[in-house]
């Protein structure tokens, strides 16, 4: 099947994690998921002027089944989320997700009974975009913030131990409006 | 405009000779009884008798208001029936369409007419308005609501706007119609176009239209419950967190009323 | 593949369509004919029904579509609309009068100031300051009205072309738009969502080297709307996928309330900027394209129409606004303290606020206009109780804004009337009996955005 069922380990590891990484990072294919103000301004960065299709991603794929990012690019209604939930779930690994704008962030300007607050309520996301609606330079910076990631991503042991370091480190964690600013923020 | 809910007002002549005159004497108040329904004195006195819609500057729940504000008493507006002529085109239009026992009271307000109908002749009045030649309302606007729970016995009202392209023209139609029972006959029959909005109508407000072909949810999902754009639906926000502080949803803030 | 309708279905099994409902997961369309014609469940033509939506490039956002096709035929169309509800009009209850409009410019994102304008407007009407509104004020708000007016008929027609699979138009359509975005973008700040008609006027005069930019744009833009036309017009493919499409006379566009380009494309010139005109339209001289085929074709040529009309009007705009005085002399804001919101703004270190005189004046020398100044921001104006419906000529058709004032700070009530809304209800009337292909062009030309619809 994909990479991930025939992982070496050790430094040939490393090396198939590097190469995997170029390879994916320049092959992403959006399944734009354009619901609102947002997916005007992702219509707009496949422009001539901002030119999404430098890294090859004009060709936005309208099936999620042959996606790899989904740009959640607007406001995501209560109606919609079940919908959102499905289409990401229809898209095969390794995917991604960028949240584009403060709608789908954390619900932006509308904190009321329609509007999902943000869309990690329903898929887990890797890049989260303000703005209102974020310029299509903001959006490519975001893109290239995903492309480094995707670069930096591990595979299979070294994954799984990633995964266990993060989780570690926010389960000590308080919640947000109970931590008081460290002197660093402050 | 919220109403006093006392139904069809009283006439200008009635209400002025319970007035006392007060202060200075109104130009030409004694043989007109159209501008002496505009004196801020006289509607003073029946905003006086009004119902208390607001109390106090700033809606506080559970904090002490210490501004002094606290004592502010706002009443309501009174229901208004414009006196004739209503000036502009609207004297045509009203005459044309006759109908006064279908329509509760006529209000001209700030260049556009509101006829009060009652529910039970709204198709008849809207059949008019589309069919008479002097009339022709071509295009209905679409229905929406709008919910005055203060206004005990009609609180639903649905206001729908015609337009006519033959003599350019626009004119509100308004319904009202208690919680207890919110129906009102549907106009899908003589103005196709408020299907639709009928049943965002629906959906918004929980006002019954009779005669409907398919009266079901169209912007809330399928299952949801509750009616949101009624007033005693929450906005059902969630509280704003930044680090060591918490804001409340926009809907239980302090704000000035 | 089960019996059970899909969670995202919506109805229950014992809602749903009679007949048995199929769920289609993938790689299984042998099994599914195979039990269809087990179980005998089509009748002679064969009866599809399709889920088109709401995630779906060709519906101009989230709209979806139950088809039942038989064959490439439609025979019934379901659209179902509020995956975008965002309960724009209960939040403006909980805002002043002024913030509302940061609200309702989100409704139709395409079409931001029109937004805008249609509640100021009915806001203006409420308050009783419709004539008192200064005359720069309402020059700018042409401006940008027709400004906004060529960027969205652009974002309708560039999706037009993506969606026959013509990425071409897309781009070069995108590329034009650009341009006109940079303008708003000069004068307002964003591209999108402006915040800049307020009631009373608009947020800040032009800056300076906008009149200069616009007469740039203006005259490059004919150019690049020539090759448009060359791209488009004639193009064989685009006029078999137009031309006679998505029929609807005069008739159903009474009956559906069908307003706008699709109105006008029945034959009838109906613009509400000339029969009931506002913001000073009658004083400016222009056209009001008109055709009388009825078809997706005619709608299109009528927007393109729309443009140069539009140039036309942006270009008496900027003769007036490069006659008149400086900004002193010349408020773009209603000079009433107790509505006015602060329209000198100068872009300073920390961001845009209010200019330094503006500052000097409120702290320094005037101890009323501190008051007004606080009162304004803090609680916002207060507009007499009573309700106004106001009606502009957006892109799409008539959008209005029906307003209820209960006296307050906040308003009572805002309802948009959106034309999106109303003419997705057309949908059936233009397609039924007609082919799949025709849906796309047929949706393309009516343009709804469906956050307008939605709301």
């Amino acid at each position: 099947m994909g990479i991930e069922e025939k992982l070496p380990s050790g430094i040939l590891l490393t090396s198939v994690e590097k190469v995997a990484g170029w390879a994916r990072a320049r092959s992403v294919w959006p399944a734009t998921f354009g619901l609102a103000c947002c997916a005007i301004e992702l219509f707009q960065t496949g422009s001539p002027k901002h030119d999404l299709a430098r890294f090859g991603m004009e060709r936005a794929s309208n099936t999620p089944r042959q996606a790899d990012l989904m740009i959640v690019a607007g406001r995501l209604s209560q109606k919609m989320a079940p919908v959102t939930r499905q289409i990401y779930d229809q898209m095969s690994d390794p995917k991604w997700v960028i949240s584009m704008g403060v709608c789908a962030s954390s619900g932006g300007m509308f904190n009321n009974y329609a509007i999902v607050q943000g869309v990690d309520h329903v898929i887990p996301v890797d890049i989260y975009l303000p703005g209102c609606p974020p310029r299509p330079e903001m959006l490519l910076d975001a893109i290239l913030k995903l492309h480094d990631k995707i670069m930096n991503s591990k595979l299979g042991k070294d994954r799984d131990r990633e995964i266990t370091e993060l989780e570690n480190a926010r389960l000590g964690l308080r919640p947000v409006h109970l931590a008081e600013p460290t002197e660093a923020e402050l | 405009m919220s109403e006093s809910g006392e139904g069809s007002k009283a006439g200008p002549e009635e209400t002025q000779g319970s007035l006392a005159p007060q202060g200075p004497t109104p130009p030409a108040a004694a043989d007109s009884t159209e501008t002496g329904s505009n004196l801020p004195a006289r509607l003073g006195e029946e905003r006086l008798n009004a119902p208390v819609a607001r109390m106090g500057m700033f809606g506080v729940q559970g904090t002490p208001d210490t501004s002094g504000f606290g004592l502010l008493r706002v009443h309501q507006a009174p229901a208004l029936d414009s006196p004739r002529p209503y000036g502009s085109y609207f004297d045509e239009v009203a005459d044309a369409l006759g109908l006064s026992d279908a329509i509760e009271r006529v209000v001209v307000d700030r260049g556009e007419i509101t006829f009060h109908v009652r529910r039970e002749r709204l198709l008849e009045v809207a059949a008019k308005l589309r069919d008479d030649p002097e009339l022709r309302f071509e295009l209905c606007s679409g229905v929406s609501g709008v919910h005055y729970p203060e206004d005990a016995g009609r609180e639903l009202h649905a206001v729908y706007h015609m337009l006519s392209i033959t003599h350019n023209r626009r004119v509100r139609l308004e319904v009202s119609v208690p919680d207890a029972d919110p129906h009102v006959p549907s106009l899908v029959g003589v103005y196709p176009t408020c299907n639709w909005h009928e049943r965002e109508t629906w959906d918004f407000f929980g006002l019954i239209f009779d005669g409907h072909p398919a009266l079901t949810r169209i912007e809330m999902p399928d299952d949801w419950k509750g009616h949101p754009q009624r007033k005693d639906y929450p906005l059902g926000g969630i509280p704003v967190e930044y680090r060591g502080a918490k804001i409340p949803a926009p809907d239980e803030r302090r704000h000035y009323q | 593949m089960s019996e059970m309708p899909h969670a995202a279905a919506g109805a229950s099994d014992a809602e749903a369509a009679e007949g048995r409902v199929y769920t289609v997961s993938g790689e299984d369309w042998d099994e599914i004919i195979a039990a269809a014609n087990e179980a005998g469940d089509f009748e002679s033509g064969e009866r599809i029904v399709i889920n088109m939506g709401p995630q779906h490039p060709s519906t101009h956002g989230v709209l979806r579509l139950v088809l039942t096709l038989e064959g490439e035929t439609v025979a019934e169309i379901r659209p179902a609309i509020g995956y975008l509800h965002t309960g724009i009009e209960k939040n403006m209850e909980y805002r002043t009068w002024t913030q509302g409009v940061t609200f309702c410019t989100r409704a139709d994102y395409l079409m931001p100031i029109f937004n805008e304008t249609a509640y100021c407007l009915a806001v203006e009407r409420l308050l009783g300051i419709e004539d008192r509104i200064p005359e720069r004020a309402q020059i700018i708000r042409v401006l940008m009205l027709e400004l906004n007016r060529i960027s969205s008929h652009l974002g309708g027609i560039a999706p037009m072309g993506l969606e026959l699979g013509a990425t071409t138009i897309y781009t070069q359509g995108a590329r034009l738009r650009e341009r006109s975005l940079d303008l708003l973008e000069l004068i307002t700040g964003l591209r999108m969502n402006h915040a800049f008609i307020r009631p009373g006027g608009v947020a800040q005069d032009l800056p300076p080297g906008a009149l200069e930019a616009i007469r740039v744009f203006l005259d490059e833009t004919p150019r690049l709307m020539q090759q448009l036309h060359t791209l488009i017009d004639a193009n064989p493919i685009f006029i078999g996928r137009n031309k006679g499409v998505a029929y609807l006379d005069l008739e159903g566009c009474m009956a559906l309330g069908v307003t706008g380009p699709m109105l006008r494309a029945t034959g009838l010139p109906w613009d509400l900027r000339k029969s009931q005109p506002y913001c000073g339209y009658e004083t400016y001289d222009f056209d009001v394209p008109v055709r009388d085929t009825c078809d997706a074709y005619g709608r299109y040529l009528i927007r393109m129409d729309e443009i140069d009309e539009s140039l036309k009007i942006i270009r008496q705009c900027v003769d007036r606004v490069a006659a008149r005085g400086s900004v002193d002399s010349d408020p773009v804001m209603i000079r009433d303290a107790k509505i006015g919101w602060p329209a000198q703004l100068s872009l300073g270190p920390d961001g845009l606020g209010p200019s330094p005189q503006h500052i000097a004046h409120i702290m320094g020398q005037s101890m009323e206009a501190l008051i007004h100044h606080f009162k304004l921001i803090t609680e916002g104006f207060r507009v007499p109780a009573g309700q106004a419906y106001a009606t502009i000529e957006s892109p799409r058709g008539e959008l209005a804004a029906h307003v209820v004032s209960d006296g307050g700070t906040r308003p009572y009530r805002v309802h948009l009337r959106d034309p999106s809304f109303t003419h997705l209800q057309s949908v059936a009337a233009m397609c039924e009996g007609g082919f799949v292909a025709d849906l796309i062009p047929a949706i393309a030309s009516i343009d709804p955005v469906m956050g307008g619809v939605d709301r």
